[in-house]
């Protein structure tokens, strides 16, 4: 059975996003103008939204590695499913406080129902949290695996469906536009949320594969002492009936 | 699959009918939740939003309680094993629970909206109860959809009894948002169908998209 390497190419995957997180950190503090009406602090919004997106895309790609895990039974997908989940959590944390910030700087409060994007996505991190405790409360790893595949699929198919409910709900209760994401956003700012999107996008993978190959290989380990112990119990068996006389 | 599906199904309705476990617990919870809002919120009769918002919230709590004991007896006599042995489809099982739970939930309001109607709906605002019933049909369809693959899913791990409100109340939120934004003008005072086949709609493409998922991703649940 071959054995799926994660780590291949991890160095220069690394090289490229240290460069581009650098590049797109550049560009938010020295290119992109200040924004008339909030100041400074509208720079978050490159991290924020970039997070935002990335977290999003983590969990519906999730859920087509929990599709591949059941189609082809090989595990190897539920362990990348279960880690891009956990990195889009970790993700959404950020999403969360960056969005709770931003709202007390431009709107002067904490929290903001109106914003359908910020609500939307506490929903689905609510809803990711319950992967763990229901991952880690099954014992049998194939049983494991599927169910946790099984969870991925079903809440990779919510989240888009979630997001177009609480934006009908938002219309409905708070009928005002927002300018969207990009939607009119200036060229220069348009393109250093470009560069911060990439960036993300590329710490995600790479922070993905680390995660993978760290995993992957603790379990090789795990694998190995087992044997490695089952050997020599089985020497000290042999010693025992070549030694004792009879 | 479909005869399966009802013999399951009516292994389902006759220990119910005999043992009256679901149901009842059901009917019972809503009427303790609107005694609990009543002093919590302060109010003696309810309209508009609040209404719609009281009536959901009650309902979708409801729904925990059966999806909690949606296989309950599968799991404590190992009944489960037996089911699957015969040689019967696994899309039948989860045909069988969801018709189960939607007829639980079609039960439990028939008392826990007439219950509503008397004990907390500000009066004169019965009128609009057919397009209230078609919301509430609908909308059932969707929670029994999501409601047995959740049970299912759960039935097998040690945490159950926080996996099922805590995975199931999250992915209800668009059926709460469209249900009560459709309730609401009908429980108002002048009373109008207002965006009611917009909600109709969506709930429907939500309906549609969970039963399609359910009934793609059950087989792998009983697979062993």
């Amino acid at each position: 059975m071959t054995r799926p390497v994660f780590g291949r190419g991890l160095r220069p995957l690394a090289i490229t996003t240290a460069l581009a997180t650098a590049a797109a950190g550049a560009l938010v503090f020295f290119y992109a103008p200040i924004e008339a009406d909030q100041g400074f602090s509208q720079k978050i919004f490159y991290i924020h939204v970039p997070m935002a997106i990335v977290a999003l895309l983590g969990f519906v790609a999730a859920g087509v590695m929990g599709i591949r895990h059941l189609r082809s039974r090989d595990r190897s997908w539920d362990l990348r499913s279960y880690v891009a989940i956990h990195l889009s959590i970790i993700l959404g944390v950020g999403v969360l406080v960056t969005g709770s910030i931003w709202a007390k700087a431009s709107w002067g409060h904490w929290w903001r129902w109106e914003e359908p994007v910020l609500v939307s996505f506490l929903i689905v991190f609510l809803l990711y949290c319950v992967y763990f405790p229901l991952r880690f409360s099954i014992e049998d790893p194939d049983r494991q695996a599927r169910y946790s595949s099984v969870f991925a699929i079903t809440a990779g198919a919510f989240v888009p469906l979630n997001f177009v409910a609480v934006r009908l709900a938002e219309q409905v209760l708070h009928p005002r536009v927002f300018s969207q994401t990009g939607g009119d956003l200036p060229g220069e700012m348009f393109l250093t949320l470009l560069v911060s999107l990439v960036a993300m996008a590329l710490l995600f993978v790479t922070l993905w594969k680390l995660e993978l190959s760290a995993k992957h290989a603790a379990q090789q380990l795990k694998r190995l002492r087992a044997r490695l112990e089952l050997q020599a119990e089985r020497r000290a068996e042999e010693r025992v009936s070549v030694g004792s006389p009879s | 699959m479909t005869r399966a599906a009802a013999a399951i199904l009516c292994k389902d309705l006759r220990i119910e009918l005999r043992t009256r476990e679901s149901v009842p617990a059901m009917a019972l919870f809503a009427l303790t939740v609107y005694i609990l809002l009543h002093f919590g919120l302060d109010r003696d009769t309810l309209d508009g939003d609040l209404a719609s918002g009281v009536l959901w919230v009650t309902l979708l709590l409801a729904t925990v309680l059966a999806v909690n004991r949606l296989f309950a007896n599968e799991r404590e006599d190992g009944a489960l094993d037996g089911l699957l042995l015969a040689p019967v489809d696994r899309t039948a099982v989860y045909l069988a629970k969801a018709a189960a739970l939607f007829l639980y939930l079609v039960l439990l309001e028939l008392v826990a909206v007439p219950a509503f109607a008397l004990l907390l709906l500000a009066p004169g605002l019965g009128g609009a109860l057919p397009e209230l019933l078609a919301v509430l049909l609908v909308a059932d369809l969707g929670l029994a959809a999501i409601g047995a693959l959740v049970a299912a899913l759960a039935a097998e791990t040690r945490v159950r009894e926080l996996v099922v409100p805590l995975f199931l109340l999250p992915l209800l939120v668009p059926v709460i948002i469209a249900g009560a934004s459709a309730t609401e003008p009908l429980l108002a005072a002048p009373q109008e169908a207002d965006g009611l086949g917009g909600w109709l709609a969506f709930l429907a493409l939500y309906d549609t998209v969970f039963v399609l998922v359910s009934l793609a991703v059950f087989d792998f649940l009983l697979d062993d």
